[in-house]
């Protein structure tokens, strides 16, 4: 089996799909060309991560980690979803082909995404070493 | 849940009488035909009869096929063949197209890195590679030609029989690779007019793992397995007896019944392809005429294809994808870049491929699981919510 069963669990029934029509913070990372998109969606109250979904465009293991990365944030405070590894998300997923690692990368980095629009809405300061570019990808570089 | 195998073109199942000419051989007729005694002789015996079989329903002479450990080698065989022909007159320019199996496109690049010049012809958006563009590409330094006889992914039947006429007025060797021509359209290397083919066993219901190599008589044939004095010293190693003897019992069955199996599977596919193209935004990628009975290829714009298969096979149904994730690279299949779908949407490909088995139950199935995966797949899509939003213009019509 290619997948892990956390990992089709995750893809045949992925969590949080979909979007927030008022998000307070939108993150999008990939690229079509690459054949990965993740879109990730934040409803912020009191600092704590209230609602969250996502979209994504990609394979299975994309949509898996997507819907992983979502389950580990919902519920945490802002600050605890920007510790969110991309590591964790393998582990949580009890393990991803060693070719698809780079989409747990891009759900960790969708939720950054996500995280940094909502500061830069809401004029709140941050060390922008938190935003640095993990995804290594020649056609996402272009 | 029944299984619904709709990837014959990847390989298909073994025939009951492929395996029934098989089974004698391992536990009765288990000689080495090297060996002189008569458990090896009835062993020698069989690998003739099964060479004559290949021969016969190739139009050819034994002599003409060398056995093989499969479709790849054939290939490989057959280019450094051309290659080392063309180098003993100074010759050593090769032609072939940008949609050959990696087999092919594989071996080539070897053979750049060893002083040759490559020529790849582009394709139309069918995948047909223009006869004219091979004459034109001739040179005087040019060894070999190799454009396949009907390509894997889309299934486009390439006009070889026209190549190989510009090849012989040209006096440039001519091989195709016709591992899925083979057993599935009519294939005679004399009216082709070729001086090599490969073919495969396991891609017409024989067994894995053997194959062979067509070399027209007179062809000095490079060996790329050395050893023992096999196949004319043409391929060493102790003949695969039950895989030349179950290959050459499928390619018997499906030879005697080719143009009842045609005719089935092409209505099958014309089923699948017309139930398939009312999903909107759906393109069918190779040519609607001279195209593999068997083969359903389709792209759909929003989607990425490995998540569309793996959601297949969870309903029974087993497909095919040329998604980059699906090829293991970061690019999407390079059949599809070359008839100019782009990569956004090469990444959404279905490939479909059937064979005599599959039944028309079986097409409806497929006809109502595809959509539902390919909309379902749409809605929690990023990309499609921005083709449907107007933020991203679509590709496919």
């Amino acid at each position: 089996m290619l997948y892990s069963e956390k990992v089709m669990d995750h893809f045949t029934h992925p969590r949080n799909v979909g979007t927030i029509e008022d998000a307070d913070g939108v993150g999008e990372v990939g690229n079509a060309k690459c054949g990965d998109i993740m879109k990730i969606f934040l409803k912020i109250k009191d600092g704590i991560i209230d609602d969250v979904k996502f979209s994504t465009f990609g394979c299975g293991s994309a949509i898996a980690s997507s819907s992983m990365a979502t389950e580990m944030i919902k519920g945490k405070p802002v600050s605890e979803a920007l510790e969110l590894t991309n590591k964790a998300v393998v582990e949580a997923l009890d393990g991803l082909p060693a070719h698809k690692i780079h989409c747990s990368v891009l759900a960790e980095e969708a939720v950054k995404a996500a995280v940094k629009d909502y500061y830069d809405k809401n004029g709140i300061a941050y060390d922008p070493e938190l935003f640095k570019d993990k995804h290594d990808c020649e056609h996402c570089g272009e | 849940m029944n299984t619904i195998y709709a990837d014959n073109a990847a390989t298909t199942k073994i025939s009951k009488t492929a395996l029934a000419a098989m089974l004698p051989c391992f536990e009765e007729n288990y000689g080495n035909p090297s060996s002189l005694h008569t458990v090896g002789q009835n062993a020698a015996e069989a690998l003739f009869n099964a060479r004559r079989t290949v021969a016969e329903c190739l139009g050819c002479d034994p002599k003409e096929i060398i056995f093989t450990g499969g479709g790849s080698e054939a290939d490989n065989q057959a280019l450094l063949t051309g290659a080392e022909l063309g180098a003993r007159k100074g010759k050593k320019h090769i032609i072939s197209d940008a949609i050959e199996h990696h087999a092919v496109l594989h071996s080539l690049k070897r053979l750049e890195k060893l002083g040759y010049e490559v020529t790849l012809l582009p394709v139309n958006g069918e995948g047909f590679v223009d006869p004219e563009d091979v004459r034109k590409a001739i040179r005087p330094d040019t060894a070999l030609v190799t454009i396949m006889m009907a390509n894997n992914e889309i299934g486009t039947i390439e006009p070889i029989k026209e190549i190989a006429e510009i090849c012989h007025e040209k006096g440039v060797l001519f091989h195709t690779d016709a591992v899925q021509a083979v057993g599935h359209i009519p294939v005679n290397v004399k009216e082709i007019g070729c001086d090599m083919l490969s073919l495969a066993g396991h891609k017409f219901h024989g067994p894995k793992g053997v194959g062979a190599l067509y070399a027209r008589k007179g062809l000095l044939v490079s060996t790329l397995i050395e050893g023992g004095a096999q196949e004319r010293g043409k391929r060493a190693g102790t003949e695969n007896i039950p895989g030349i003897v179950g290959m050459a019992a499928a390619l018997k069955e499906a030879t005697d019944n080719l143009e009842a199996n045609m005719a089935k599977i092409t209505k099958l596919r014309d089923r699948l392809i017309e139930g398939l193209s009312v999903i909107p935004h759906s393109i069918l990628n190779g040519p609607r005429d001279k195209r593999l009975p068997g083969n359903v290829n389709m792209c759909f714009e929003g989607i990425e294809g490995e998540s569309l298969l793996l959601l297949l096979d969870q309903k029974g149904i087993c497909a095919s994808s040329g998604s980059a994730c699906t090829s293991g690279s970061l690019d999407p299949s390079h059949v599809l870049l070359a008839i100019g779908r782009i990569h956004d949407v090469a990444h959404g490909s279905l490939r479909l491929s059937l064979c005599e088995s599959n039944t028309e139950e079986e097409i409806e199935t497929i006809i109502k699981a595809v959509p539902e995966v390919v909309d379902y797949l749409r809605r929690i899509s990023p990309v499609w919510q921005d083709l449907q939003e107007g933020k991203r213009t679509y590709v496919i019509q």
